[in-house]
């Protein structure tokens, strides 16, 4: 346990939670607009015309098979090339996030809309229920319980993905760990160590409840 | 586009595709061994393996790879292991990848119904028998889609090994980036590197899925 003294000298752990902070933000701003852009995505993918249908799956499709690493930089060093627009670190971040978590969102409203039987609108609407009562009373709640597991879900996902915007730039808890690491070099040989394990734990710690909420979510649907 | 760019540093594109590739291979291989075992230890509901296999299960499920990546490169020396960056890459890919493919076998596993073993059993089958003849089978065909799945974040994933500086496609696109300012160059190679490692992939799995779905009807 030597060296882990380094994590609690100074204001170190200040400065970790406070990186820690700019991941949670960024991830948070993220998945707020990925869930808003996500329905438009899934609802337009629900429509009848084929050529819209097409091309969000083309989009959705696109978007899946580049690793999230390789659009953070398209967006980062590609976009400001090509426009001269300069985004920041956090910006370009966000940016990525958003185009594939509505992807990924997007599909999953899809699908959680897909997989209520046909019967379920039918005996709405024989019931005498307009549109606007079906989908109120019938079908959104339905859609809704399949979608919440699978959305916080996906939030954990981005929140580790967010660990990627340190290679951009971004001054979030990854290179504040460095920043520490690099200013106790002398005194702590050790701090690598210590500080990548608390920064290894903070995830496990965002994470881990949201798993766990998920597939509670999950199992008490099923039964 | 600056076509004599293009061909100048395809070279260097090339062997970084193949490093990419070589430790994508081996992590994932890795990590389906991984996944095999602790699937294995939970279908058998082994005792203390189990509780083990859970734990590493959510630790390697919630934390993201570069974290995971950062800690055996820049942490683990400290403790005296010092690994090199290819073995950083696939140990951490494995240790990834071995709860994810543990997730896709076990659900296959499980997808087998109790009436099934109790029958085969009935029929005088021994154990192995059963798994070789009953349960395997019907759960290998379950678990492609999930296997499939994982085998392309993995693949994707090994974007991150940049960061543990391997001299993998991220970093040869932005050592160009940086020195040149070639930048539309060097991230339309890099598009195309990853296009034509996961494309295929991705179309025999979807191609394989979609004859597994035939055969299980």
């Amino acid at each position: 346990m030597q060296g882990i003294e380094v994590l609690f000298i100074g204001n170190n752990m200040l400065r970790l939670l406070d990186g820690l902070w700019v991941t949670v933000r960024l991830s948070l701003i993220s998945i707020a607009l990925s869930v808003v852009l996500g329905i438009f995505v899934g609802a337009l993918m629900l429509v009848k015309n084929r050529i819209v249908r097409a091309i969000c799956r083309v989009y959705i499709e696109i978007v899946r098979i580049m690793p999230q690493l390789v659009w953070l930089y398209i967006i980062f060093f590609g976009v400001t090339k090509l426009t001269g627009i300069n985004f920041s670190g956090e910006t370009a971040a966000v940016i990525m996030l958003t185009i594939w978590g509505a992807s990924e969102v997007g599909d999953l409203v899809r699908s959680a809309f897909q997989s209520i039987p046909a019967h379920q609108f039918e005996s709405g609407l024989s019931l005498g229920l307009n549109r606007a009562q079906l989908y109120t009373y019938v079908i959104f709640p339905q859609a809704l319980r399949g979608l919440v597991p699978h959305l916080i879900n996906l939030s954990t996902r981005m929140i580790k993905t967010t660990a990627l915007v340190s290679l951009i730039g971004v001054i979030e808890v990854l290179k504040v760990g460095k920043q520490i690491i690099d200013a106790n070099r002398f005194e702590y040989p050790n701090a690598a160590l210590w500080v990548y394990a608390a920064i290894f734990l903070m995830y496990f710690i965002i994470c881990f409840p949201l798993s766990l909420l998920s597939r509670k979510l999950t199992k008490k649907r099923g039964e | 586009m600056d076509w004599s760019f293009i061909e100048k540093y395809t070279p260097m594109y090339v062997e970084a595709a193949v490093l990419t590739v070589k430790i994508g291979f081996f992590g994932i291989v890795l990590a389906v061994a991984l996944g095999l075992i602790c699937a294995l230890v939970k279908y058998f509901r082994v005792p203390v393996a189990r509780q083990i296999v859970a734990v590493y299960i959510e630790i390697s499920r919630n934390t993201p790879l570069i974290v995971q990546l950062f800690f055996l490169y820049f942490g683990l020396p400290k403790a005296g292991v010092l690994l090199s960056p290819e073995a950083c890459g696939v140990i951490g890919l494995a240790f990834l990848g071995g709860s994810y493919m543990a997730e896709s076998f076990l659900s296959g596993l499980e997808s087998v119904g109790k009436i099934q073993l109790e029958s085969a059993e009935s029929l005088g089958l021994k154990r192995w028998q059963v798994m070789r003849y009953i349960v395997i089978p019907q759960a290998a065909s379950v678990s492609v889609p999930a296997f499939a799945a994982n085998v392309i974040f993995l693949l994707k994933e090994t974007s991150v090994f940049s960061a543990v500086s391997l001299m993998d496609l991220m970093n040869v696109a932005k050592d160009l980036i940086g020195m040149s300012y070639n930048t539309n160059e060097a991230l339309t190679m890099l598009v195309v590197a990853y296009l034509i490692i996961i494309l295929p992939i991705s179309v025999v799995f979807t191609i394989l899925e979609r004859r597994l779905r035939r055969a299980g009807n």
